[in-house]
Formats: structure tokens, C-alpha cells, sequence
């Protein structure tokens, strides 16, 4: 009896510490999101100066949103370009992450690698496309080395060919995320009780071994993170396509990404189009998240 | 009378009867002439009978993307005293420039917000002045957020001295004049001294003119420039010289109509980049500017008087322009490049600064002189580019001293400006991007049509498109 | 320690981890150029003028970097108070997410309420909210309340971070065992204080992730900032670039723009330097061994 009422006054504490998060989210978060939703059943839009509707349509947003057929073909684009880049960049993460945790390897400079590797990140995403044009011009700097090793024999437009548009976009987010993935693994691995790997060491296992079977394992709560957070980023890809491509997804919109799509919606203040279109990406992040953490959380039984 | 007083109050008060009071000085004008535009001599009349209610406002907001405008009131309006770098003072009045850069938009986006908040604000936040670009400046000039200049007593005579295309652009349906402008940017096309005699055989300016005076001659002048090794220049700079000529709007009876013209673009563009004669190359990226060097093998850019200083990298050793490699003629056909226009918005609580500051700006020969003289804008004034016209003042060095502002001057009176329209912006910026997947070989002509149409049933719900 | 794993292995094994060693430090070599490229054609570009720049790319420094810093000095643009704001809102919004989002993954994780596991849920879901669109919402509600042009609707909402939050509760669930939490209580600590002496230090390691991934962000955050701040005097460093982009052909120059590129990247420099000594400088668990 008395027990269970100390447990009960803990876990008051439990709703205490919620609080803040609580209110804030409410009033910051829940209420634009509730207007998104409800503008969804609108037609509700600005013309030049003028401001159309809001009026009731039910479901014709949606409908309309289906009908056109588009949404596949840009959920496929940014699905493409979140791979490509997604996939170097935890392969990268993963190997210099077990390189740093690995003791018997004894790299040296440990610090200045580790600092390094997370630098891109700090370089606004629009300071990097600047740089990315002039690198990849046509009278830019990676042309004249093709053209001079003979690789092609004149200058390629980077620009305007599907899978190289769709390969530096992937090539810019791996360089802007990578160090970011790398810093979070090593930060969960450098939370795993160091005793272990002592542990492991003293039983002759080796370096592959206390990876695969220590370091991963109890990694796992962060590769999820990970992973769940970083297909989030893929599905929400805007700013590095939209500033590569100036908006167009180009060449006929075959990098243009989901959001790149909401985001011309919003020229035109179309809260209705716009409001469907978020309802319906809303529901793919979601079920996406929930394939990959079922899937995750379903190997460890 | 009645309708005198009808503007009177829409000046003086801040309530929906403003709007009302526009609607219905329009309505009268409507009644005269049936669906005609009212005529000069109307609106002048109107504009003489104003007599503009006392100045009550302690601010005077002035919304701007850049910091042009505030420059030169500060340079050349007289009694302007600089506070900060974002306030001011004209005698007792506080002066806040409202600058909202325009990237992603941004600038319109603040500006569409603030204007239909206009109503509510409180009078030290009331929108005073604002300026817009010719691309877009319909949207704001064809409402009744912006007030006529026959509102604020400007007559035509006031603004005789003014190019005629500067005035059609901000001039609304019902044939009202709602902005001003100190700089006229009519544009031909720079060429190469060297390439021209190499392709042409001279390089002087009548000359060029004449192998370039329409687009079949310009096309086989493109074909020799391309046989002599030379690109003409991108699709992208000839682009504004087609669609300032065209013969009908964007967008008409709520449909986008594709001019011919401008389709003419599109088949002389293709024509001309398959054979190599000029590129795709987007505006301003490093690819484009390359001409500027003798080694980038660039025949010609299309660009108005401030591309000259601009564009063209005069300071950088080898560079055409620091040689005073450059030519200047007419071009093709007439068109315009750039310029500000400054609107008054309504229920502005300063109407006779606002006045003031408007006629000073763009109509003053002797600040206009001033401003072409030491901000090297190519001015709004017919009397100011006469006169450096006609004298070396004129002369530009990057042209090899040519003086071009004849060749300015003539350019800005033939620029005919009657079709634009509020989706001007859009539909242009949408069209040249998806016309570029169909010179690249990405898409059949077709197909980069459907994506045009797209992109304009997103930017623009309310249009039709086939 | 090491030298102990390569008795065990035998000799064979030391030439593979000789041979692993290398490729190690050829591979960190080049990732390590990849890195310091960007940096470097950043500091090349505000070395050289505008004409200069619009001819295109050159790997060498040119001769106007004092030139380019002067005209960005003594232009127009705020730069001081805008590193300045730039400053406050990034570190605040840090602060504020990482110190709730803990709170937040302790109320979870250390607790057993009812709406426990729906809370979880709802967060996660919050989560896959992409911002482009509740932006438009999150402006209106702004105007509102009176927090149009207030640096504060940028600072507040930190507080609900999603994503520090979910970090946070996964750390947890890997560092932090409930055992040491009931020992806290056994020694009579408070509740409050057992998160804030006992669960905060232990969570220095992710709260320094985190916090630099929060003031990064926010350092380098145009979108919102845009729309919300109007003040010269309140801006933050990304909207000046997009203002000095925007200038006039006049004023217009690649080499400010480059050197202002620059300028602000500085102390998010300094800023990672200060906080990536807990990440990376090998920062352990004490408290968890025991």
C-alpha cells in the first residue's frame, strides 16, 4: 500500500516534465498544423492581390491531387535521391565511426578527423550550391579535368542530364550529412560501457567481432534514430534540389522532390492544394517511419 | 465635384470607403466611355481639381527590396537627412525604409501582407510608398492598393518629359497612370568589336545594326558567327526582346495564350542552339558570363545601359570591356531591361510628401541629371539623354567611346508595352525554364509545353490552361 | 591494451592490421580534403573582387580580401548586430531544446504513466510534420499573439524540438539504466534534482550533439527568420547575405557576398571547436560503469 503510493507520487513526475513540451507544441505546432488540415477542405487561395475562397470543396483537393498523377513520380524522385545519397553516407558513418571505436587500430589524429568530418554541415546549403555551380559549369573547373583526361570530349552539362542533376543532389546532401550521422553514432558508441569492449578484447575477439556483435547491437536505439530521422530529412528534401535545379526539378522535373512540389503550391498562397498535399505526405512519412521501426525492432526477436 | 470629393476622402481616411471611393471614380469613368479606358484629358482634369488633404502622418514608410531607392533619396532629394542606415528625416516627418530582400519571394510575399492589412494598421505602420518591378508591377498597379498619380494631382504634363513605355507599364485597365519612374531602360544588343569584324567584317555600330535589324537577318548573322567559331549569346538574352513584342497578353479571357512570337522564339531558339549558334546558358551563372573574356568566344549580350557597368567586368585586366571592346546598336526589335517604379499606396496619412517625393524623384531635370551623372542610371527624362546624346558626357569607354544614349534614347521611344499583364512575371520565368528542357534535347516542344502548363496551374490557380 | 589485442591475434594478424591501417588513413585523408575543399574555395572566393569572381573559378587566392572586408565593414548592412542576433537566437534555441527535449525523453523513459506510450507515438508523429507547410499556420498564429517580428517566436518553439527529443529518449535507452535513477532516490534526491545533477551530466555527450545540430540549424536558418524578423536591427546573418545578394547592380558584389559567407561561418566554427571537445574528445560514461 504504501509502496504503490510512493510509485504513483514518481510517476506524477512523469506528466510534470511533460509539461513544457506539452504547451509549447500546442500552441506553436498544433495550431498551424490544425489550420493546415482544416484549409485541405478548401479552395482557398490568393490571385495576385486578390484572396480566393476560403470555400468548402470536401475532398476536391484530394481528388485533384490524385487525378493529376504527379505525386508518384515526385515521391519516386525524392526516393531516388534519398538512397543515393542516404546509402554512401551510412556506409561512410558506420565504417569511420567503427575505424574511431576500434582500439586496436590506434589511428592517430583521432581528434582533428573526428572534428573535420561534421565542418560541411556548418556551410548554409545555398552558400553550397554557389560553390557546386561554379565547380560543375560547363566552363567549370571539373570539365576542363574530363576534358583534358579525355573523358569527354566536350564540356558535359551537368545541369541538364536526369542522373547527374539527381547524382550531385545526392552527392550534396551525403557531403552536408555525413559528418552529422558519423557524430551520432560515435557519440551512441562512445555511450557503450567501455568495459565491455575490454571485456571482448580480453576473450580474443576481434575488431569485426566486437563490431557485429557489441557495438552494433547496442547501437541499435541510435541507428533507428538514425535512420528514421534521415528518411524523414529525405522525404522533407528541399532546399539542396530546389536550389541546384532553381526550382524546376529539372530536367522535366525528374529531381523534383515532394516538398519542392508543396513549395510551389505556396506561391500562390493555395492553403487548400497545399493543406491536401501535407495531409497526404504526412501520411507517407508515416508509414514509412513505421515500416523501418517495425522492421528495425523486429530482427532484435 | 462629387467626385472630387470622392478622391478627397479616399486620401484623407483609412476606411473601407477608400476602396469603395476608387471603385467608384472608376465606375464613373466607366459610365463615359463604356468599357474604353478613361481618356488623358479626363484624368488630367481630375488630377488639376485635386486638392490633397493636410499631411498627418509622423512616418513615412517606404517598402523596397534593395537599398537603390534609399540611395538616391538620400543622395539627391533635397531636405533628406540619413538617421540610421533604415530611418531618415524630412523635416519632422521619421522616414522607415521597410527592406525585405527578394529572394524566394520574399519581398512580395511582405509586401501582398502588409497591403491587405492596409485597412487596420495603425497610422505609424500604413504602407506610404512602395516599388515594384515592371515584371510583376501589374499585380499591384491594377488594384486599388495603389493610388492613381491623378489622385495625388500629377497631370500629364507633369510627366511629359517621361517615356511613354515607362508609364504604359504601370498604367492600370482603366487607363490610369498609378507609378513613376526615374530610369528608362530601353536595351539593344552589346556586341563583340573583334568578333563582329571577324564575322561581319566592321565594327561599326550602323553597320552591325544593319546585319542584326530583324531576326532572319540576326539568324544568319548567327550561322556566320557560328562557322567563325563564335556562340551569338544564350536563348536567355534574346528571350525579353521576342516577348516585349508581342501581339497579345499572357493571359486572355482567363486563358494562357502562347504569342507568336514568342513561339517564334522558341522554333529560331531551337533552330539556332542545334546548330551551335547559341547556347542555353541561364542568366548570370558562370557559364554566361564568360563572353565577357576574348577567350569565352561570345558574339553578343542583349543588355540596357546598366548592364554596361554591370556585366561586363570593366576593371578586370583583359577582360573585352577594359580593352573598350564593345559595341552598342538597337538590335532585332525594341525592349526594355529593368527600372523601378514607385507607387504611392492608398490610404497613405502623407500624401503631399508622397507628391512631393514622387515629383522630385522622377520628374526634376536637375536631380535627374544628377542621378545619371554619379549613379550612371539611364534617367526617365526625354531632355536629360538629349543631352548626353549630344555631348561627350555620353561617351562610354567600355564601348570604345561610342556614345549610345541616341541609340538609348531612340530605343526607349519605340518600346511598346501594351500587352503586358499581372502573370507577366510568372509566365516568362516559367516558359524559358521549361523551354530549356526542349533545346537540351530532353523533351519534344510538346512536352515542354505541358510542363509550362503545369508550373502555371500551380503558380496561378485561378488560369485556364489547355 | 592494444598492443595486448595484437598478442592475442598472433603475427598473422599484425600485418592485416598494418595493411587495415592504412587504407584507414587513406580514406580519412581524403575525406578529410573533401571537408576542407568547401572551406577553402570559400576563403579563395573572398579574396577576389566581383569582376574577378564572374569570370569563374580559379583555385588561387587573389589580392582583395582586405578590400572585400572593408567594403562589407563599413557598407550598409548590420553585420555586428546581426552575428549578434544570430548569436542569442541560436544559442537559446540550443539551450532551450536540448534542456526540454531531455526533460521531455526522461519523462518518458523514467516514468510509468498511462499516456505514456501514446505520447511516445504522438511525438514520433509530430516528427514527419514537414515545416514548408505548418510555416504558413505558424505565421498567422505569430501575427496573433503579437510576436510578429519578435526574435522570441523563433527562440520559444525550440522548446517542443521532436527530433532532439527522440535522440534524446534513444541515448537514453542505451546509456541510462533506471538503477541508478532508484539509487538517486534511495539517497533521497528530488525528482527535479535527480534529472538536473544526476541525468543531465550523464547526458553531456548527446546534449552536446544535439545542442551543436540545434545552433547549426538555427545558425544557418533562413526560411522562417525571413519571414518573421522585418528590423534591420533584429536580422540574422543569413537574411543579411540574401539581402547583399540582392542589391542593386550598383552595389552588387560577389566578393562582399563571398567575404559575408565567410564572415558568418566564423563562429559556428568556434562554437563546434568549443562543444565537440564532449564528442569527440573522447568525453566517457563514468557514471554508468559504476
Amino acid at each position: 500500500m504504501n509502496k504503490k503510493s510512493k510509485v504513483v507520487r514518481y510517476n506524477k513526475w512523469g506528466y510534470i516534465f511533460l509539461i513544457p513540451f506539452i504547451v509549447i507544441f500546442l500552441v506553436f505546432q498544433m495550431i498551424p498544423l490544425a489550420s493546415t488540415i482544416y484549409n485541405s477542405f478548401f479552395e482557398n487561395y490568393r490571385a495576385g492581390l486578390k484572396q480566393i475562397g476560403p470555400n468548402f470543396v470536401g475532398l476536391q483537393n484530394y481528388v485533384t491531387i490524385i487525378s493529376n498523377g504527379d505525386l508518384p513520380t515526385y515521391f519516386k524522385n525524392t526516393m531516388i535521391m534519398w538512397v543515393m545519397g542516404f546509402i554512401p553516407q551510412i556506409l561512410l558513418s558506420l565504417l569511420l565511426g567503427a575505424w574511431f571505436t576500434d582500439p586496436s587500430l590506434r589511428l592517430k589524429f583521432q581528434t582533428f578527423f573526428k572534428t573535420v568530418i561534421y565542418l560541411p554541415n556548418l556551410i548554409m546549403a545555398s552558400a553550397f550550391a554557389m560553390l557546386f555551380f561554379t565547380l560543375f559549369a560547363d566552363s567549370g573547373p571539373i570539365n576542363s579535368i574530363l576534358l583534358q583526361l579525355g573523358v569527354v570530349k566536350e564540356a558535359f552539362k551537368f545541369m541538364s542530364n536526369e542522373w547527374s542533376v539527381r547524382g550531385l543532389v545526392a552527392t550534396m546532401n551525403c557531403l552536408m550529412w555525413f559528418g552529422n550521422t558519423t557524430i551520432l553514432l560515435m557519440a551512441g558508441m562512445l555511450g557503450i560501457d567501455p568495459s565491455l569492449f575490454e571485456a571482448a578484447q580480453v576473450d580474443g575477439a576481434t575488431a569485426n567481432q566486437i563490431f557485429y556483435k557489441i557495438t552494433l547491437p547496442l547501437l541499435k536505439p541510435i541507428l533507428i534514430y538514425v535512420m528514421i530521422t534521415s528518411l524523414i530529412g529525405g522525404i522533407q528534401m528541399f532546399d539542396v534540389p530546389q536550389i541546384l535545379t532553381n526550382g524546376t526539378g529539372d530536367p522535366m522535373r525528374s529531381s523534383m522532390t515532394l516538398i519542392m512540389y508543396l513549395n510551389k503550391h505556396l506561391y500562390s498562397k493555395n492553403y487548400g492544394l497545399g493543406g491536401a498535399l501535407s495531409v497526404f505526405l504526412f501520411i507517407i512519412t508515416g508509414i514509412l517511419s513505421l515500416v523501418v521501426y517495425k522492421f528495425t525492432n523486429s530482427k532484435e526477436k | 465635384m462629387k467626385k472630387r470629393l470622392v478622391s478627397l476622402l479616399a486620401i484623407a481616411t483609412m476606411t473601407a470607403t477608400m476602396f469603395a471611393g476608387c471603385g467608384s471614380s472608376n465606375g464613373a469613368s466607366d459610365d463615359s466611355a463604356a468599357a474604353e479606358p478613361a481618356s488623358q484629358e479626363e484624368i488630367d482634369a481630375e488630377a488639376a481639381a485635386v486638392e490633397l488633404p493636410e499631411d498627418t502622418g509622423k512616418v513615412l514608410n517606404i517598402y523596397v527590396w534593395n537599398e537603390e531607392f534609399k540611395s538616391r533619396v538620400t543622395d539627391h532629394y533635397p531636405g533628406y537627412e540619413k538617421v540610421d542606415e533604415t530611418h531618415g528625416k524630412i523635416g519632422d516627418v521619421e522616414v522607415v525604409w521597410n527592406i525585405t530582400a527578394n529572394e524566394n519571394n520574399a519581398y512580395q510575399n511582405n509586401l501582398d501582407t502588409k497591403l491587405l492589412e492596409q485597412e487596420s494598421a495603425s497610422d505609424d505602420d500604413k504602407i506610404d510608398i512602395f516599388l515594384v518591378e515592371a515584371d510583376y508591377a501589374l499585380k499591384y498597379v491594377d488594384t486599388d492598393y495603389a493610388l492613381a498619380m491623378s489622385d495625388l494631382g500629377i497631370t500629364s504634363e507633369d510627366l511629359a518629359d517621361q517615356y511613354k513605355y515607362t508609364q504604359s507599364i504601370v498604367t492600370d485597365s482603366t487607363g490610369k497612370l498609378k507609378g513613376s519612374s526615374w530610369q528608362a531602360c530601353s536595351a539593344g544588343l552589346i556586341y563583340n568589336r573583334e568578333a563582329a569584324k571577324e564575322v561581319l567584317g566592321t565594327d561599326d555600330p550602323a553597320e552591325v545594326q544593319a546585319a542584326v535589324a530583324d531576326w532572319d537577318k540576326y539568324n544568319e548573322t548567327a550561322a556566320k558567327a557560328a562557322e567563325a567559331g563564335y556562340t551569338m549569346c544564350s536563348v536567355n538574352d534574346t528571350y525579353r526582346v521576342y516577348s516585349n513584342n508581342v501581339s497579345g497578353k499572357w493571359v486572355q479571357d482567363g486563358k494562357v495564350v502562347i504569342d507568336k512570337n514568342i513561339d517564334k522564339w522558341v522554333d529560331d531558339s531551337k533552330a539556332l542552339v542545334d546548330s551551335k549558334a547559341e547556347d542555353t546558358d541561364d542568366l548570370w551563372g558562370d557559364d554566361w558570363a564568360k563572353g565577357k573574356f576574348p577567350t569565352g568566344k561570345v558574339f553578343c549580350y542583349f543588355g540596357p545601359a546598366w548592364f554596361f557597368n554591370f556585366s561586363l567586368a570593366a576593371d578586370e585586366e583583359g577582360s573585352i570591356a577594359n580593352q573598350g571592346g564593345w559595341g552598342y546598336c538597337e538590335g532585332p526589335q525594341s525592349y526594355y531591361w529593368g527600372g523601378t517604379w514607385i507607387c504611392a499606396a492608398a490610404g497613405t496619412d502623407n500624401p503631399n510628401l508622397v507628391k512631393d517625393v514622387i515629383l522630385t524623384m522622377t520628374t526634376d531635370k536637375a536631380v535627374l541629371k544628377e542621378i545619371a551623372q554619379k549613379d550612371q542610371d539611364c534617367v526617365n527624362s526625354k531632355t536629360v539623354l538629349a543631352e548626353l546624346a549630344s555631348s561627350d558626357e555620353g561617351n562610354v569607354e567600355l564601348l570604345g567611346g561610342q556614345n549610345p544614349y541616341e541609340q538609348l534614347a531612340a530605343g526607349a521611344e519605340n518600346v511598346d508595352l501594351s500587352n503586358l499583364s499581372e502573370y507577366d512575371q510568372g509566365c516568362n520565368e516559367e516558359f524559358q525554364k521549361a523551354m530549356k528542357n526542349y533545346f537540351l534535347g530532353n523533351a519534344t516542344k510538346d512536352e515542354a509545353i505541358e510542363q509550362f502548363q503545369k508550373a502555371i496551374k500551380e503558380k496561378y490557380p485561378d488560369v485556364e490552361v489547355q | 591494451m592494444a598492443a595486448y589485442t595484437n598478442d592475442v591475434a598472433g603475427k598473422k594478424d599484425g600485418n592485416s592490421i598494418h595493411a587495415r591501417r592504412f587504407v584507414a588513413y587513406l580514406v580519412l585523408i581524403l575525406v578529410t580534403f573533401i571537408c576542407l575543399f568547401w572551406f577553402y574555395i570559400l576563403f579563395i572566393n573572398a579574396t577576389r573582387s566581383n569582376s574577378e569572381l564572374s569570370t569563374g573559378f580559379r583555385p588561387t587566392p587573389s589580392s582583395h580580401f582586405f578590400e572585400n572586408w572593408t567594403n562589407l565593414k563599413e557598407g550598409t548592412l548590420p553585420i555586428f548586430t546581426g552575428m549578434i542576433n544570430s548569436l542569442v537566437i541560436a544559442v537559446l534555441t540550443a539551450g532551450l531544446a536540448t534542456y526540454f527535449s531531455t526533460m521531455t525523453a526522461y519523462a518518458i523513459h523514467a516514468y510509468e504513466f498511462k499516456l505514456k506510450n501514446a505520447m511516445f507515438t504522438f511525438i514520433l508523429m509530430i516528427m514527419m510534420i514537414p515545416t514548408q507547410v505548418t510555416v504558413l499556420g505558424f505565421l498567422q498564429l505569430i501575427g496573433n499573439i503579437g510576436l510578429d517580428n519578435n526574435p522570441a517566436a523563433l527562440i520559444v518553439p525550440a522548446v517542443a524540438s521532436p527530433a532532439v527529443f527522440f535522440y534524446m529518449k534513444q541515448y537514453m535507452d542505451s546509456t541510462l539504466p533506471l538503477s541508478l535513477i532508484e539509487a538517486a532516490r534511495i539517497d533521497g534526491s528530488g525528482e527535479f534534482r535527480t534529472f538536473n545533477q544526476i541525468v543531465l551530466p550523464l547526458m553531456k555527450p548527446a546534449i552536446a550533439v544535439q545542442a551543436i545540430f540545434s545552433f547549426v540549424s538555427s545558425w544557418n536558418n533562413y526560411f522562417t527568420p525571413a519571414l518573421v524578423l522585418h528590423d534591420d536591427a533584429k536580422k540574422t546573418l543569413p537574411i543579411l547575405i540574401a539581402q547583399l545578394r540582392s542589391a542593386d547592380f550598383l552595389k552588387f558584389d560577389m566578393g562582399q557576398v563571398y567575404m559575408m559567407i565567410a564572415f558568418s561561418i566564423f563562429p559556428v566554427i568556434l562554437v563546434y571547436l568549443v562543444l565537440s571537445r564532449y564528442i569527440v574528445g573522447g568525453v566517457t560514461l563514468g557514471g554508468v560503469k559504476g
